[in-house]
């Protein structure tokens, strides 16, 4: 399957692969690290990003893309949406369809509360179902949830909020307790015990699995839990903006009929936003290894409505993305592959860097390898480094693969690539929201007091970078903590007049500000189509 | 000039490059789609699809994100699915032989034909997997199924009407419940934890400086 002159670089990858199984690559220096950072990682190119103009974060920068949209006018702006008469009305209402809005979802009913989920897809059409690695939690004899915590703040650049992220770690082995009681099969030896391995940055192997179909698992695990319990889902139609009461209380959203294009008025005591990451949005024209629907709508509904943003300047580029076949472009290689020993090697066959540093320096790592350096392998997809595979079986037995990560086996043997015997070759691809919304440790945002924040939605839990198997932990812990909150929220509160003056105040601070940018937000899905602009609607 | 190939789709003749996926030679064409597509990258099922290639009898299924599209390819989509899912309280069931019996007898009117596993876009051996079901052998099934990401092909070819992915997702629950066994560790952290063992200890990493945090990150000693 590999072009003649990939192959003879593979050559070289192979007669390479004994010398650098005897031999652990250096890990980088602080120094050296923070320099490789400012040279090669793409949050660092100004160029990429402007100043958000208005609202809560005026005067800040965030990726082009996502300014854009925060400059937009609502979808809304101006049409009649029937207010008085709302056709769902409902204690919380989750809008999301993922890992956190299920396990909010899940709380909030345990707790007596009415919750109605809406979904732009179908529930389980999230980045939860393709986190493949795993998820931490410090629950091994020598670790402990201060070690957590000091890899995670660490490897997010001191950034975490210390209260955000002392939830995370802190909750961690109650929530891998939780996910159990409710039927998911982690990895496990006979006698019961985790079976753990390390991911980039962290001190100790706490990283659990479930194959490498760890978020899947999980995903139709709380998914089958919410059907179980009659939770009423809304699926195929999307919140577009957030309903607020006239004291400025979150009132519930306006809902669009993905199909139809039919608005629908869903009134609530208490709102979550669970809507995840961005990856669709292609930040710097990069491929994703993200579901359809990653669009930050979130993040706009929530900041139209007056919510501040924390963080959205910073973005997590995954190292290894498949670079090829074309026909897999950006899908994730789970880091769990470097955690098992494979090593990231250049076309020389020299393992450029150690595999277990955190994403963003790795990234950066094989960036400058590919760019400045010039020792990336040529693809019709771009440059690319070998992801050497074939070490993992010589560390850990035959049978390994196909036992510990057989969805990536099952991916590249769908176009003749056989990662026991050959290497793959990878490149970053865009992977996670590091920012988002800003909330405090109960879960709620500062400007609104009954409108919560849970999942990739949230900036603050991680910082400037995230450790891999953090974000399947923090969707359920903070997922989980935002569904017993909104369910408390909702039973003393009280509602006033509902109104959407909020979208006609934006227009007015857009106009002000000379904002016109042609289009409207949030994004719902992202237009693949060839020649899209020459289409017109039938 | 990429070399394009001839595809149909819903039946109607497009020419798309021939390195495009089923999934993107929709896009190609025009489509901008609501339906039938999800993660993208071979995860959760959204895309399941039926071809069969011009002038052969076979038909077959697939995910349309993760199948290359070839010449003279019928394809349509299967977006949904009407399965049948049932349902129950975990807590109050326990992994004994009645279990499947009650909630999926269906199963047991399965007449051996195959289809399914043949259907099956992971390449699972899915009848194998309801054979361990009607068993009660419930680890067997769970791990047999491990890999379903419930596109329910399977389901569309069955004649007994089986809903092959929920079988398999209850056995998992089930095992992962009942059957495997408890981690000790995970139960003594969480008391550890709740009995505030390390309440001081993290505020006291709270409190430092940036500089202290540096310092104690840069000079962790890493587990090997």
């Amino acid at each position: 399957m590999y072009t003649p002159q990939m192959m003879e670089s593979v050559r070289r990858v192979e007669d390479t692969r004994q010398a650098r199984l005897e031999a652990e690559p250096a890990r980088m220096s602080a120094d050296a690290k923070d320099e490789l950072l400012k040279n090669y990682h793409p949050d660092y190119r100004s160029e990429a990003f402007d100043t958000i103009m208005v609202g809560a974060n005026k005067g800040e920068r965030a990726p082009k893309e996502l300014v854009r949209l925060l400059h937009s006018n609502s979808r809304i702006l101006g049409k009649k949406v029937d207010l008085d008469n709302p056709s769902v009305e409902t204690d919380v209402l989750i809008i999301g369809g993922g890992g956190a809005g299920a396990s909010a979802a899940i709380e909030a009913d345990e707790a007596g509360a009415k919750v109605v989920i809406v979904t732009k897809l179908r529930i389980g059409d999230a980045n939860t179902m393709m986190a493949e690695g795993g998820i931490q939690a410090a629950d091994k004899p020598g670790d402990s949830p201060v070690q957590h915590y000091i890899d995670a703040f660490g490897g997010g650049h001191f950034a975490a909020r210390p209260q955000l992220l002392r939830k995370l770690v802190m909750e961690a082995p109650d929530a891998i307790a939780w996910l159990n009681r409710l039927g998911v099969m982690f990895d496990k030896d006979a006698e019961g015990n985790m079976i753990t391995t390390h991911g980039g940055g962290t001190s100790r192997k706490r990283m659990h699995a479930c194959k490498d179909y760890s978020g899947a698992e999980i995903m139709r695990t709380l998914r089958d839990e919410v059907a179980n319990r009659k939770i009423p889902v809304m699926e195929f139609t999307s919140a577009v903006e957030i309903i607020k009461d006239e004291d400025g209380h979150a009132a519930g959203a306006v809902l669009v009929n993905m199909e139809t294009g039919q608005l629908i008025t869903a009134k609530a005591k208490c709102v979550v936003i669970a809507t995840g990451g961005a990856g669709r949005m292609h930040y710097q024209g990069f491929p994703t290894s993200n579901h359809y629907g990653a669009t930050a709508d979130g993040l706009i509904m929530g900041y139209r409505a007056g919510a501040s943003l924390l963080y959205q300047d910073t973005i997590q580029y995954h190292p290894t993305g498949a670079v090829y076949p074309p026909q897999i472009l950006g899908a994730l290689v789970t880091e769990k592959v470097r955690s098992l020993g494979a090593m990231l090697v250049n076309t020389n066959g020299e393992a450029f860097i150690h595999p277990l540093e955190t994403r963003d320096v790795a990234a950066a790592g094989i960036i400058r390898e590919c760019g400045e350096r010039g020792l990336g392998v040529d693809t019709i997809t771009g440059s690319g480094v070998w992801l050497d595979t074939p070490m993992i079986e010589m560390i850990h037995g035959e049978g390994t693969i196909e036992k510990r990560i057989p969805a990536m086996l099952r991916m590249y043997m769908n176009y003749d690539i056989d990662i026991r015997k050959e290497p793959i070759l990878v490149y970053p691809t865009l992977h996670y929201q590091n920012g988002g919304l800003e909330i405090g440790s109960d879960g709620f945002t500062k400007a609104i007091d009954n409108l919560l924040v849970a999942g990739e939605a949230v900036g603050g839990i991680h910082g400037r970078n995230r450790l891999m198997g953090n974000s399947l932990l923090d969707i359920i812990v903070f997922g989980r903590s935002a569904g017993k909150a909104a369910a408390k929220r909702a039973a003393d509160m009280k509602l006033s007049k509902l109104t959407l003056s909020h979208l006609a105040d934006y227009a007015k601070e857009l106009e002000k500000e000379g904002l016109k940018t042609g289009t409207v937000s949030p994004l719902l899905l992202p237009d693949y189509r060839r020649e899209a602009d020459e289409m017109i609607e039938v | 000039m990429k070399e394009m190939v001839t595809v149909f789709l819903y039946g109607k003749e497009y020419q798309v490059p021939s390195d495009l996926t089923i999934m993107t030679a929709f896009e190609y064409a025009g489509y901008r789609l609501k339906r039938g597509c999800g993660c993208r990258h071979g995860f959760c099922g959204a895309c399941a699809t039926i071809y069969r290639i011009k002038g052969k009898n076979e038909l077959k299924t697939c995910l349309a994100c993760q199948t290359q599209v070839q010449d003279g390819m019928y394809v349509a989509s299967l977006p949904f699915f009407p399965t049948d899912k049932r349902d129950y309280s975990l807590e109050e069931l326990r992994p004994d032989a009645q279990v499947m019996m009650e909630l999926y007898p269906e199963i047991y009117s399965c007449i051996g034909c195959n289809a399914c596993t043949k259907a099956c876009t992971q390449g699972l051996n899915v009848m194998q997997y309801i054979a361990y079901a009607q068993r009660g052998d419930f680890e067997r099934c769970a791990k047999e199924s491990f890999d379903c990401v419930g596109c329910n092909s399977c389901s569309s070819r069955c004649p007994a009407g089986i809903s092959h992915a929920n079988v398999g997702l209850l056995a998992r629950r089930l095992t992962a419940r009942y059957i495997a066994k408890e981690s000790g560790h995970l139960k003594d952290r969480i008391e550890e934890i709740n009995h505030g063992e390390y309440d001081e200890l993290i505020e006291q990493v709270m409190g430092k400086s940036i500089e202290e945090m540096q310092e104690l990150y840069n000079n962790r000693d890493i587990e090997k």
